[in-house]
């Protein structure tokens, strides 16, 4: 072997166990709501190309409302969905869309895109 | 309770704290609260334009703005906006009321803008109030008019922002209505010399602040977001096709220029020459506006999606254009660092060719995406705009937002029935077929319920609006339509699982490849590895596989309500074809739930008519629902009744009056022998009645039997036809009835169902079907809603039948607002096409995906000697997704079968 191909090798292998590492090991921190003096939680939450903050972090059993601002006319983040609550919502780009619920068991819950591109984790404590 | 208009907080009355202004008492929750209004009581009350937004300049060049707000729910917002507000420049004074809902901002015009405090707002999350007017303008000619126009009108006080589309002539003006209208707008721009017209409607728009039409507006605002999210996938698609055009443009000489010895061009191009190198150098100079004008949506998609820690389709393709133009570059710019001259190879074409061709797939995928949620805009558009409604005598046109609760509303022939309600006077023949799929028009009379968005098309007539908003069955279906696209089939929960995963492993193919071809390929082996690499990266199509289920969800469902049926869940419509049972609910599914008059039998030389006359005159006086089956039919044969004297009611036997002098008796058999009545041989004609499902009522007049009068519940007209259909679909069919064994079976023999479970309380329903479940049976019940909910809740499928307007039927599945049993048919094709369509497009994405990867990395290459070009690979990716939507809108053309095959 050549000292071209060992490094190839050993470049090559550092690069998928770096991308294993940060797409499925890693976890980025999630932003907390603060609950309102009535319990609401409430939360202002940008598309562009993803969610930011993609992963939000609220209190089991107070209501929460999510507020959409959508950036960009890309067709991929036109619907926003919430499958375990059966909500959804259309972004008009430009305006704040408000989702509203009240999640009751605390857990993980995916929200995500029409089509799955875009993802976000609400998580229910 | 009463509400602290200062903080908004829901107070005990009477409270210790109390002010008085403007005649009216006011009570607060604190001591600091009444301060705060007694110091500026008009800050929380304002002495006229409640609801309207008021805005004045003051001397040292202050402005102060006050602006309704509207969804504010809580205290808490009021601080949220405030904040926002603040965080502008200019801004001296902003307060935000949670009680009477409005901001009063005090700010410098000089250094900000109304428009900015109203973006404020909206990115705190609410919505300011004001007034949107749309305006055609004739006579502009170039964009010089439209700026002079719109600068004019955002000088005027109260405009807020006007922005003109030349194109179509229309301005949209956004203004204060306490401040300035429509007709000084018209004249301003007609004073700088351009004609006005009404661009067909003047709305106030979903943002209007007036608080009474809070949540009534919804249907409005949802037409307003149709346009504007049709107005932005319309110029997603132009701006994605424009840049396609100039991708595409690039393309042609960069992929000439990049294979000059296959292409055979002339000696001076060929590889080693200067002219050919300078060539390959601005190649690279011009696919750089490639990349990151019309690829910039890869990169910020990309970009995005790597912040979270995820990855995507615009990962893969921004990570593969980068590869090929970075190589290309270092090869143009630094031969010499390479061990052969081979390996100096430019792909300058990859990079253009790849954005041009996915640019095109993804602006052909919005397109189809159009069509594929058409049915949601059809049914949206339907709502009426308008609304005659009569007021204090007067006959006034509205819009239909504000019509409220109690309103009357005249409908002339041809119009549109704004909301539901029931008909108070007049009559006529109504459109249903946009609501129910029932294409024949339903005859309405006074006390008849009309729903909103059908059309009139006969007669006039008013009617009291009893759901306005977002409670008419449109809005209820458009609601549960919408629910049910978001929702899950399980299928796709497995999909979800594995595309979370896919992107990722899809890069940690393509370095795999890359070290395989560079390790043991053949040479020149850096040149294979990469462009075996870009093209594993370029070929994988996560956007097919996550578009799959979705897509024909979004159609099937949406064709579902084109013909009355609603589909609550995706689990609905995948649990809906795997059904082996189905239980029917007798009363009111196969019948028509209200007896009627079937039989008359004369004897002893009365006539047929006489005897319903007679009889039906004494059920005047009674209230029983048989009795009103034998007035009807009375009335349909337009026979004038006589007035009933003396009646008299025997409970469990019959009832008995005078009328027009003679004594008329009308009951069973033992009443008929309790008054020594010979029956002759009524009697066995009785029982055979009775066997046919009827009840008979013998009628005697002056003490001699006359004749026999017969009442039943009559099966609907297409219940036979269902059944039968039902049963070629491979499906047992069982009926669900409370009655007894007899007329239950001689229902069932008339629509042809096999098994009967007859003398079933209503309560025991909900067991039996947990029954047929326990015999290993995927069972579907089919009932009103009402009595059989327990039943509905606990089959696989509940399908509720509609009964006029209420149409979110909490236990149902599925509700079918048409009342007919060929809509379980229906709804049954429907799933199993929409399932049927879900596993294809499915199928096809998996396999595209696992065929297309092995294939771009190489893997038959050493048997075959095939290699994907990664010029293909974009073509295959751009089309994968437009194949899967292309198939979903196949299912538009879904049409219900009802003939032989099934």
């Amino acid at each position: 072997m050549s000292p071209n191909e060992i490094i190839v090798l050993i470049g090559g292998t550092s690069l998928i166990a770096l991308v294993v590492w940060y797409f499925w090991f890693s976890s980025s921190e999630g932003t907390r709501i603060q609950s309102g003096t009535d319990g609401l939680q409430e939360a202002l939450i940008k598309v562009k190309g993803g969610y930011s903050p993609s992963v939000i972090v609220v209190e089991a059993g107070k209501p929460v409302k999510l507020n959409f601002l959508r950036e960009e006319t890309a067709a991929c983040s036109e619907h926003v969905i919430f499958p375990d609550f059966g909500k959804q919502a259309t972004l008009t780009p430009n305006r704040t869309i408000p989702i509203e619920f009240t999640p009751d068991t605390p857990g993980e819950y995916e929200f995500q895109c029409a089509m799955g591109m875009l993802r976000g984790k609400l998580i229910v404590e | 309770m009463t509400k602290d208009i200062v903080c908004g907080m829901e107070i005990e009355t009477p409270s210790a704290f109390k002010s008085t202004f403007q005649e009216e008492v006011f009570e607060f929750c604190s001591e600091k609260c009444k301060n705060e209004f007694d110091a500026d009581p008009e800050k929380f009350v304002p002495r006229e334009h409640k609801s309207e937004a008021t805005y004045q300049i003051t001397s040292n060049g202050v402005e102060k703005l006050e602006l309704p707000i509207i969804d504010m729910s809580c205290a808490s917002c009021a601080v949220t906006i405030e904040k926002e507000i603040r965080k502008l420049p200019g801004i001296q004074k902003a307060a935000v009321n949670g009680a009477t809902e409005k901001a009063y901002v005090e700010f410098d015009r000089s250094e900000t803008s109304v428009t900015q405090i109203i973006d404020a707002i909206k990115k705190s999350g609410y919505k300011a109030g004001y007034a949107k007017l749309r305006l055609g303008i004739r006579g502009m000619h170039c964009n010089s008019c439209v700026s002079q126009i719109e600068r004019e009108l955002s000088k005027t006080s109260g405009v807020l922002s006007a922005s003109i589309d030349l194109g179509t002539e229309v301005a949209l003006i956004k203004y204060l209505p306490a401040k300035t209208d429509l007709s000084s707008i018209k004249n301003i721009i007609e004073r700088l010399g351009y004609k006005t017209f009404d661009s067909s409607t003047l709305s106030k728009s979903s943002e209007t602040g007036e608080s009474e039409n809070k949540g009534k507006n919804k249907a409005g605002a949802e037409n307003d977001s149709v346009d504007e999210n049709q107005q932005a996938r319309e110029k997603e698609y132009k701006s994605l096709l424009y840049k396609f055009i100039f991708a595409a443009v690039i393309s042609v000489p960069v992929m000439i220029f990049s294979y000059p010895d296959f292409l055979r061009l002339p000696e001076q191009f060929q590889r080693g020459t200067d002219l050919l190198y300078w060539t390959w150098f601005s190649m690279g100079v011009v696919t750089l506006p490639v990349m990151f004008w019309a690829g910039s949506h890869f990169y910020t998609g990309a970009w995005s999606a790597f912040k979270n820690r995820s990855a995507n389709m615009h990962t893969l393709i921004a990570v593969g254009i980068t590869a090929a133009w970075l190589y290309s570059t270092i090869a143009v710019l630094f031969p010499e660092i390479f061990p052969t001259q081979a390996l100096a190879e430019v792909f300058y074409d990859v990079t253009a060719v790849v954005v041009a061709l996915v640019n095109l797939g993804l602006a052909l995928e919005i397109k189809a995406k159009g069509r594929s949620s058409e049915a949601i805009k059809k049914l949206m558009g339907l709502q009426a705009k308008t609304a005659r409604v009569v007021r204090n005598g007067k006959e006034i046109d509205i819009p239909v937002e504000e019509v409220v609760l109690d309103d009357i509303i005249l409908v002339r022939p041809g119009e549109k029935i704004p909301v539901d309600g029931a008909i108070v006077e007049g009559s006529s023949a109504v459109d249903e077929s946009m609501i129910t799929g029932e294409s024949i028009p339903t005859e309405k009379h006074i006390g008849d319920e009309v729903i909103g968005a059908t059309i009139n098309k006969t007669g006039s007539f008013k009617f009291k609006a009893t759901k306005v908003g977002k409670d008419t069955a449109l809005a209820q279906i458009v609601q549960m339509v919408e629910d049910a696209q978001s929702s899950k089939p399980p299928i796709q929960k497995i999909v979800d699982k594995v595309s979370g995963y896919f992107v990722p492993s899809v890069i940690i193919l393509a370095i795999l490849s890359f070290m395989v071809w560079y390790i043991i390929g053949p040479a020149p082996a850096l040149i294979y590895a990469l462009v075996v690499a870009v093209t594993v990266l370029i070929i994988a199509c996560p956007c097919a596989l996550g578009l799959a289920t979705p897509i024909s969800l979004m159609v099937g469902i949406g064709k579902g309500a084109e013909n009355g049926i609603l589909i609550r869940s995706g689990e609905a419509l995948e649990t809906a074809q795997k059904l082996d049972t189905i239980v029917l609910d007798k009363t009111g599914t196969i019948t028509e739930g209200q007896p009627s008059l079937t039989d008359i039998i004369a004897i002893n030389g009365f006539k047929e008519d006489d005897i319903l006359n007679l009889s039906a005159s004494v059920e005047r006086a009674s209230e029983h629902p048989l009795g009103e089956a034998i007035i009807k039919g009375a009335e349909d044969k337009g026979i004038t009744l006589f007035e009933p004297n003396n009646f008299n009611a025997v409970p469990g036997h019959g009832v008995e009056a005078e009328v027009d002098g003679r004594k008329i008796m009308l009951g069973n058999i033992k009443m008929m022998r309790d008054n020594s009545i010979d029956v002759e041989d009524l009697e066995n004609k009785s029982l055979k009645l009775a066997d046919e499902g009827k009840t008979p009522m013998f009628v005697t007049v002056d003490g001699i039997a006359a004749g026999i009068v017969a009442v039943a519940d009559t099966v609907k007209s297409d219940s036979k036809d269902a059944i039968a259909q039902l049963k070629k679909m491979g499906l047992e069919v069982v009926m669900i009835t409370g009655d007894n064994l007899r007329t239950a079976n001689a229902i069932a023999k008339q629509v042809g169902v096999d098994r009967v479970l007859a003398e079933v309380l209503p309560e025991d329903k909900a067991m039996n079907v947990q029954k047929l479940q326990s015999e290993g049976k995927i069972v579907a019940m089919v009932g009103d809603g009402i009595n059989d909910a327990p039943a509905l809740a606990q089959a696989d499928i509940g399908l509720a039948i509609g009964t006029g307007t209420d149409v979110a039927i909490e236990a149902s599945d599925i509700t079918l607002i048409k009342g007919s049993l060929k809509g379980v048919v229906l709804a049954i094709q429907l799933s199993k096409a929409t399932m049927r369509n879900i596993k294809q497009n499915l199928v096809g994405a998996f396999a595209y995906n696992t065929a297309g990867l092995p294939v771009a990395a190489g893997l038959l290459y050493p048997l075959f000697g095939i290699l994907l070009s990664p010029l293909l690979a974009a073509a295959a990716m751009a089309f994968s997704s437009v194949t899967v939507v292309t198939n979903a809108n196949r299912l538009r053309k879904f049409q219900p079968k009802f003939s032989n095959k099934s």
